[in-house]
C-alpha cells in the first residue's frame, strides 16, 4: 500500500492542472493542459520531429561525455597514483573547480563558435570535474594493506592495476560518474539554449518563440527521460560491476 | 630431545643435499624508527623446513622482524637473505573483496593451471565448493583459511606467519592450528609464526624465541611429537617458564597470559 499511496498525490496534482487548464483559469499562454501537452507529444513523435532533436541531443551529450570520460580518467589517474602526477595535475584541476562551469559560456562561443564544438566542450568540462575529483579520492584510498599483500604475492604493475587498483577504485569512480551524468545533462540544456539550429534546446527555443508552451514541456520531459535512462544504465553497470558487494548476503552466490 | 632433532635433520639432509643451506641468515640486523631503536644485533639462522615461534611483548619488534623477513621493510641495516619465495599471512586476512576464493588463491599464479592449482589449495584447506564465495560470505576462520591457502599455493620456502590466529574465537583457532601443522608437514616450508600466545608456539614450532630489549633474549628447542596436546606436562613446564621470562607469573588463565 505505502508504494500505491505515494502515487496519490502526484496524480491529484495533474487532475488538478487539467481542471485548471480545462476552466480557463490557467492561461494556455502560461502553460498548456496535460491532454494538449500529451496530444502534442504524439504529435511530435509521429512526424519525427521529437525523435530528431532528440537523437541530436543525446549525440551531443554522448559526445560531451566520453570526451570528459576519457580526460578525467588519464588525469585522475596520474594524480591519483604518482605523487609528481598529484603535485602537477591536482592544482589546475582544483582552479578549475572553482571557476562557475557556465560563466565559461562566452569564452567558449569566442573560442570555438557557435557550432557543435562549444556545446560539446562545455558538456566535456562539466563531466571532467566531479569524475576526476571522485577518481583520485578513491585511487588514494585503495587499502595500503591490500597493497602490501600484492607485494608480497610479487605482482607486476599489471596484475595490480588488474586486480587491485581498477577494482578498488571502481565503487568511487562510479560515485563520480553518476555525478558527471548529471552534470553533463545539465550542460547540454544551457549550452543548448544558447544557439542551437538542431535538437532538443532548439526546439524549445522556437516554441518559445512562438509562445507554445506545451512543445516546450514535452522538450523538458524528453531531457528528463534521456536523464533518468542514462542513470539505469549505469546503475545496471553498477550492480554488476559491484556485485561483491552484494545487497542480500546470499544473492551473490551465484554470481 | 636433542636426538630426535638430530634424526630429523639429519633425514632432510639426505632428502636434499642442497637444503643445508638456510632459508633466512641474519647477521647483526637492526631496525629503528626515527629515535627509536626496535631490533638491534639480531643473529638467526633458519634452517629449510624449521618451524620457529617467535614470542615477545607487544612492541617488542616481533611484527618488524617479520616484516624484514617478508621484503615489505627495507629500512634495516645488517645482513640479511631471507627466503626465495617467501610468503605471508597476516593477522588479518587480507583478501581482495572483489575477487571470489579461488581468484584470491590464484593471484599472481601464471600459466594454464593456475585456477585448478588454486582450487586444490582451496580444498586443502578445507573450502572445496566454496571456490566462487566472495570473501565477504565467508566466516572470519574461512577467510583466514583461503589466506593460508593463498600463501601455501606459490610452495614457498619460507612462510611468514604474523598472529595469524589471533582474530579467531577460541574453537575456530584450535582447528586453524592444526591445519596449519598438518598443512606444513606436509609442504615443509621453514616458518616464523609470530605469536604472543606461549601455548600457541609450544604447540606448533621446533624452536621458540623470545624478543625482548630489542634482541633475542631466549632460544630453545622443543621437539617433542607431534601432534601436541595441551596437558602435555613437558609443555606445560615449558609453558610456565616461557610465562616468567616474559614477565607473567599469574598462571590461572592461559588464554589470558601476556596480552
Amino acid at each position: 500500500m505505502p508504494t500505491a499511496a505515494r502515487w496519490i498525490s502526484p496524480l491529484a496534482l495533474l487532475a488538478l492542472w487539467q481542471l485548471a487548464s480545462a476552466t480557463g483559469v490557467l492561461d494556455p499562454d502560461t502553460l498548456e493542459s496535460p491532454a494538449t501537452i500529451l496530444s502534442t507529444a504524439r504529435e511530435l513523435i509521429e512526424t519525427g520531429e521529437l525523435p530528431e532533436a532528440l537523437l541530436v541531443s543525446l549525440r551531443r551529450a554522448m559526445a560531451g561525455l566520453a570526451l570528459g570520460t576519457a580526460a578525467a580518467i588519464v588525469l585522475g589517474t596520474i594524480a591519483g597514483l604518482t605523487r609528481a602526477g598529484d603535485a602537477l595535475v591536482d592544482p589546475p584541476m582544483q582552479m578549475l573547480r572553482t571557476l562557475p562551469l557556465f560563466g565559461l559560456i562566452p569564452l567558449f562561443i569566442l573560442w570555438f563558435g557557435i557550432g557543435e564544438t562549444p556545446k560539446i566542450a562545455l558538456v566535456a568540462l562539466g563531466v571532467v570535474i566531479p569524475l576526476y575529483l571522485n577518481l583520485v579520492a578513491a585511487l588514494r584510498g585503495i587499502d595500503p594493506d591490500l597493497r602490501e599483500v600484492a607485494h608480497t604475492l610479487r605482482l607486476t604493475r599489471r596484475e595490480q592495476a588488474r586486480h587491485l587498483i581498477a577494482p578498488g577504485a571502481m565503487p568511487g569512480a562510479l560515485v563520480g560518474f553518476r555525478q558527471s551524468l548529471g552534470v553533463a545533462w545539465l550542460a547540454l540544456i544551457v549550452a543548448e539554449q544558447i544557439n542551437a539550429d538542431a535538437g532538443l534546446g532548439y526546439m524549445i527555443n522556437n516554441a518559445r518563440d512562438f509562445l507554445r508552451t506545451d512543445i516546450v514541456v514535452v522538450g523538458l520531459l524528453a531531457y528528463a527521460v534521456l536523464g533518468l535512462l542514462t542513470d539505469a544504465i549505469v546503475r545496471v553497470f553498477e550492480r554488476r560491476a559491484l556485485r561483491w558487494r552484494g545487497d542480500a548476503m546470499g544473492r551473490g552466490v551465484t554470481a | 630431545m636433542s636426538a630426535v632433532a638430530g634424526r630429523r635433520v639429519a633425514l632432510r639432509e639426505d632428502l636434499s643435499p642442497a637444503s643445508r643451506e638456510p632459508v633466512v641468515r641474519l647477521r647483526g640486523v637492526g631496525r629503528s624508527f626515527g629515535d627509536a631503536v626496535v631490533l638491534d644485533g639480531i643473529d638467526l639462522d633458519l634452517r629449510p623446513g624449521e618451524f620457529v615461534a617467535v614470542l615477545g611483548r607487544s612492541g617488542s619488534g616481533k611484527t618488524t622482524l617479520l616484516r624484514l623477513l617478508a621484503r615489505l621493510d627495507r629500512g634495516l641495516t645488517g645482513e640479511l637473505a631471507t627466503g626465495s619465495r617467501p610468503a605471508v599471512v597476516f593477522q588479518d586476512p587480507r583478501l581482495l573483496p572483489w575477487r571470489n576464493a579461488v581468484d584470491n588463491v590464484a593471484l599472481g599464479l601464471r600459466g594454464p593451471d593456475a585456477w585448478p592449482r588454486a582450487a586444490r589449495a582451496l580444498a586443502e584447506v578445507g573450502l572445496d565448493g566454496r571456490e566462487t564465495a566472495w570473501p565477504r560470505q565467508l566466516s572470519g576462520g574461512q577467510r583466514q583459511r583461503v589466506a593460508l591457502a593463498r600463501a601455501l599455493v606459490r610452495e614457498p620456502d619460507l612462510l611468514l606467519l604474523d598472529e595469524p590466529f589471533s582474530a579467531l574465537d577460541a574453537l575456530t583457532r584450535i582447528s586453524a592450528q592444526a591445519l596449519v601443522s598438518t598443512l606444513w608437514r606436509r609442504h615443509r616450508p621453514a616458518v616464523l609464526l609470530v605469536t604472543h600466545d606461549v601455548e600457541e608456539a609450544l604447540l606448533l614450532a621446533d624452536r621458540t624465541l623470545l624478543l625482548d630489549g630489542c634482541r633475542i633474549a631466549y632460544d630453545e628447542r622443543f621437539d617433542a611429537p607431534r601432534p601436541r596436546r595441551r596437558d602435555d606436562p613437558e609443555l606445560v613446564a615449558r609453558r610456565r617458564n616461557l610465562l616468567a621470562r616474559l614477565g607473567v607469573e599469574d598462571d590461572h588463565h592461559p588464554q589470558e597470559n601476556d596480552r
